[in-house]
């Protein structure tokens, strides 16, 4: 393969950077803007970027697609488990309150499980989209 | 200062459209829309709507621009020609245009304190959230809390998407008329660097499948 040495040593110092920001829009979503959306979007870049440089191969050692696949419905489910353990708990439906002695405090902790749920889904969506369409090209 | 910006990127947009419109070769089309994308999570952040710029900038621009670079490997880079004049798309295209500038007079004045929306329930989300959720960004507490079904409902349409689209293409490349037509399809640079280090057998050599398997 002779991809460019510049190309490849660049998309190495980036692929950190990527993942960390990922993380950060992730977890800094209640604080700044940001979510489970944008951050799983992010950390798909990163693992399609990889692929795009490195070779499809190469990124399905990293992520292996039945890890993406799993993750497609384990985000759903982490969000509806989320309603249905709030209904356990005694409250209603996706209502985070119950989560905690103090509302305020099961609300936050509520929102971080939900976006993370977003954050599974749509990360592993993405990834398992563009696996499909670039396994498809040979 | 704000109405200049939104001006050039308006009229930016605009032009990339035209762009897109006047183009043949797919490539450049999908690089256009990348572009398009950039232009309009820049009038987001204008519009203080930072969250929506961010996503449409890592989904419009990032992950849609690979998947047609990625569906344009898999088809032709050139554009069909059209076999009959567009008058009928041209007059419809017209017509809804038509219509819906007309329907923009009566929408209230562009920001408006007094619109429908920010009557309802608006209010007393920015009063309450961070007392109610200890969220401070109103928008993740209104997407994750006060409407948790939606986005509920959102990432099951994600998730939806995704399993459509792996059943769809799951299970070995169909060698097919495509494989016959001598591969019209000249692999993109993405593809290119797809193949990686494996697999530089040429397509004929690898024995045809009939019809794809069953995912």
């Amino acid at each position: 393969m002779k991809l460019d040495l510049i190309l490849r040593v660049t998309v190495k110092l980036l692929l950190p950077f990527m993942l960390v920001f990922a993380l950060y829009v992730q977890f800094h979503g209640d604080f700044g803007p940001g979510g489970g959306f944008q951050a799983g979007v992010i950390a798909a870049a990163m693992i399609i970027l990889y692929a795009l440089v490195f070779g499809l191969e190469a990124a399905k050692r990293v992520v292996p697609l039945a890890l993406v696949q799993f993750m497609v419905p384990l985000g759903v489910f982490l969000y509806a488990g989320v309603g249905v353990a709030a209904m356990v708990l005694g409250g209603h439906y996706l209502n985070y309150s119950v989560f905690a002695s103090e509302p305020a405090h099961g609300q936050h902790l509520g929102i971080l499980l939900v976006e993370l749920g977003v954050f599974i889904t749509v990360s592993g969506t993405m990834t398992a989209i563009f696996y499909m369409f670039a396994g498809r090209g040979r | 200062m704000e109405a200049l910006i939104n001006m050039v990127l308006l009229t930016l947009m605009a032009v990339v459209t035209i762009g897109v419109i006047r183009l043949k070769g797919l490539f450049g089309v999908a690089i256009l829309s990348g572009i398009y994308s950039f232009l309009m999570a820049s009038v987001f952040i204008v519009l203080d709507a930072v969250d929506v710029a961010m996503t449409e900038a890592s989904v419009g621009a990032g992950i849609s621009t690979v998947l047609f670079l990625a569906t344009l490997s898999l088809t032709r880079r050139e554009e069909t020609p059209s076999l009959h004049p567009p008058t009928v798309a041209l007059f419809l295209a017209l017509v809804t245009a038509l219509l819906l500038i007309y329907a923009t007079f009566d929408l209230p004045p562009f920001g408006s304190p007094d619109q429908p929306i920010h009557r309802h329930v608006a209010d007393r989300y920015l009063a309450k959230s961070v007392e109610e959720t200890g969220v401070p960004n109103v928008v993740t507490s209104v997407l994750a809390s006060y409407r948790g079904f939606d986005t509920l409902g959102e990432v099951i349409v994600i998730f939806t998407a995704g399993i459509g689209v792996i059943l769809l293409l799951k299970g070995r490349p169909r060698k097919g008329p495509r494989g016959e037509d001598g591969g019209a399809s000249e692999p993109i640079e993405a593809d290119a660097a797809l193949e990686g280090r494996h697999g530089h057998e040429p397509r004929s050599m690898r024995p045809k499948r009939e019809g794809g398997h069953a995912a």
